[in-house]
């Protein structure tokens, strides 16, 4: 086990040299000075110069690049618009972006699990029809849609709640109230995503011998469903809701846009619009690395839920 | 022998002709209407024949595409969600022919407007009419899926065939390269690259169709990993035939089935990263109408007129629910594992 985990962490290196490689390369095919766009039109070339020496512009491609990764370890990248350590600005955006990711992980696990559980139960009822065609609505609603329709319906009209913008951490009540709308359309698609396989996946399991015999025993119906059937099917819900998780990030960077966010997303976006060159850098690899570690720790948990699953 | 289905389809598009002639005005644009709709009747008229010839064959006789029909043909979902893709197809053909006004014409005198007998969905901030500009962005978003679904089908198909077939080095190689691009968020992936590129059209479906291969190359090559071994492959294989034939004759035709599914399935999700791409400013730009874009600045003025994110909303929604409707009913009526 021991092995694996580090394993995969040794692959994490050759996997996140290539990521540095591949952003660089786009970043410098990028078309646009970035000295600038920095100075505005109007700055005289002895500025712009200046500019280029000062951020390493003027280096050749392969020295700025080992230059760029090499301050990025050392924790010196410094973004053009921030004028602060890369790091820092990302770790400072960071906060925002995880507690909205996991707020809506939490309300789609709460919401999407019971009712999938029931609709498998009770097969082709009234219940069952109506939540599959909810989730069959919710995973081809785009994000920003949801987020519109609700921000009409509880911020405009009812002004129940505040439109847009980020009011603290969600445990403050302050902040919670911010929290409420973007959490709920971020978790629409893996409501819908989740409801629809925990149903499958409990329609699949129910037909198995086992379940024959532990009501054959007399087993009451109630644990039959939760623990017998249920621990069984997790093994697919657990592996979508890992896959999903990259559908939350895609889902954040909109989501931020449309309620105005200061979360990591919406960060890397305005860097790659303002041309922060270093920041696009730092943001790109930080994302990917903990998309990476988040893989990693889906596939352990699956040790967990099927122990007949190892990595040796 | 001609079908009843046949026409009733040839008589409606001729009316339909008919009638979008005398609406016509010259452009570039109708002269493109008129040769996709002549194309789609031809089209569906073939179909029609080939599902009509298949069901009249001896009914002992089950061929696959005969079963599939019948089970999709049972599947209400799936044939309701044909329905709308084909109305929304004839809508987006016809579109510069239903459209009431001009989507690119602005009114200074008559901004964000609530509906009225003259704009059905009222304008938008420059007063242009929504009704108009979601049409034509229905028939923006579904060239642009479609465009972009056949070149990731092709792209994700060829690397799977590839790395199913061979193995060894070359799957090792395909399949790690596929692991990496997998570990870059998508949506980031593919706003860098737009910004590289620039916008427009073409990158925009360049860069949409490369991003999402890998899930094509890995099923596809699972399902060839199983094929490989059959014993029709290595009876080719040890007469000799060449490598690109046995791939091409043999195992591909096999493969179709979750090729067909897969790419259905794909188009929703296209049209969603290009709504949201719009939606950032970074897809379809200005002043071509596309629905994420106007749903963003539907937004800005949320609180005077919501019709104008309603109506680009909802026709996002429609496309992509229609085509997974499809897909989920293809799904249970192709993949033998899923619907005994």
């Amino acid at each position: 086990m021991l092995n694996y985990i580090l394993r995969r962490l040794l692959i994490l290196i050759p996997i996140l040299i290539f990521i540095s490689l591949f952003i660089f390369v786009i970043i410098k095919l990028t078309p646009g000075d970035p000295a600038l766009v920095l100075l505005g039109e109007r700055a005289t070339e002895q500025a712009l110069n200046q500019t280029r020496i000062k951020y390493g512009l003027d280096q050749p491609l392969h020295i700025q690049y080992f230059k760029m990764m090499e301050n990025f370890f050392k924790g010196d990248l410094k973004s053009i618009n921030y004028k602060q350590n890369v790091i820092s600005v990302i770790i400072n955006r960071l906060p925002a972006t995880l507690e909205l990711g996991a707020a809506a992980l939490v309300i789609a696990i709460i919401v999407s699990i019971p009712a999938g559980i029931i609709s498998a139960i009770k097969r082709n009822s009234v219940f069952d029809y109506i939540s599959m065609s909810i989730a069959l609505l919710g995973i081809s609603i785009p994000v920003f849609y949801t987020g519109i329709i609700l921000m009409y319906i509880f911020a405009v009209k009812l002004n129940w709640l505040p439109a847009s913008g980020y009011g603290g951490h969600i445990w403050t009540t302050e902040g919670f109230k911010y929290f409420i709308l973007p959490a709920i359309s971020l978790s629409f698609v893996l409501m819908a995503s989740t409801t629809r396989l925990t149903r499958s996946s409990i329609l699949e399991v129910i037909q198995e011998d086992y379940i024959r015999t532990a009501r054959a025993k007399g087993v009451k119906e109630k644990s039959v469903i939760l623990i017998h059937a249920f621990k069984n099917a997790l093994v697919p819900i657990v592996t979508n809701i890992g896959n999903q998780v990259a559908g939350i990030f895609a889902g954040a960077v909109l989501t931020e846009t449309v309620f105005a966010w200061p979360g990591v997303g919406r960060l890397a976006v305005n860097a790659i619009f303002r041309r922060d060159e270093p920041l696009v850098f730092g943001c790109v690899i930080f994302l990917s690395a903990v998309y990476v570690i988040v893989n990693l720790i889906v596939d352990l948990v699956y040790t967990l839920i099927n122990p007949q699953i190892t990595y040796d | 022998m001609i079908s009843k289905y046949l026409i009733v389809l040839l008589g409606f598009n001729l009316l339909t002709l008919i009638f979008s002639l005398s609406k016509a005005t010259n452009n570039q644009d109708n002269l493109i209407s008129y040769l996709i709709f002549a194309l789609l009747t031809l089209a569906l008229g073939f179909l029609i024949n080939k599902v009509r010839k298949t069901n009249q064959t001896d009914s002992n006789i089950q061929t696959t595409s005969n079963l599939t029909w019948k089970k999709l043909k049972r599947n209400k979902n799936a044939v309701f969600g044909l329905i709308i893709i084909i109305i929304l197809v004839y809508i987006s053909i016809l579109a510069p022919f239903i459209m009431p006004h001009d989507p690119l014409e602005m009114n200074w005198g008559k901004t964000i407007q609530k509906p009225s007998l003259e704009h059905w969905f009222g304008t938008d901030e420059f007063g242009r009419d929504i009704f108009s500009r979601a049409i034509y962005g229905v028939r923006i978003a579904l060239g642009i899926g479609l465009l972009a679904v056949v070149l990731n089908t092709l792209l994700g198909t060829f690397l799977g065939l590839i790395a199913g077939y061979y193995g060894g080095r070359v799957d090792n190689l395909i399949m790690r390269a596929i692991e990496m691009w997998n570990s870059i968020p998508f949506i980031l992936m593919a706003i860098a690259l737009i910004a590289a590129l620039g916008t427009g059209l073409l990158n925009l479906i360049l860069v949409v169709s490369i991003t999402g291969i890998m899930q094509f190359a890995r099923v596809i090559r699972s399902s060839v990993l199983g094929l490989k071994k059959a014993d029709y492959v290595l009876a080719a294989k040890v007469m000799g035939i060449p490598d690109r034939q046995i791939i091409i004759r043999h195992i591909l035709p096999n493969c179709i089935a979750p090729i067909i599914v897969l790419a259905t399935l794909r188009i929703g999700e296209m049209i969603l990263t290009i709504a949201g791409l719009s939606f950032l400013g970074l897809g379809i730009q200005p002043p071509m109408p596309a629905l994420g874009s106007m749903l963003s600045s539907g937004q800005q003025y949320i609180s005077e007129n919501l019709m104008m994110s309603i109506v680009p909303g909802t026709m996002i929604l429609l496309i992509v629910f229609a085509f997974n409707l499809l897909g989920d009913g293809l799904r249970d009526a192709l993949d033998s594992k899923l619907s005994n």
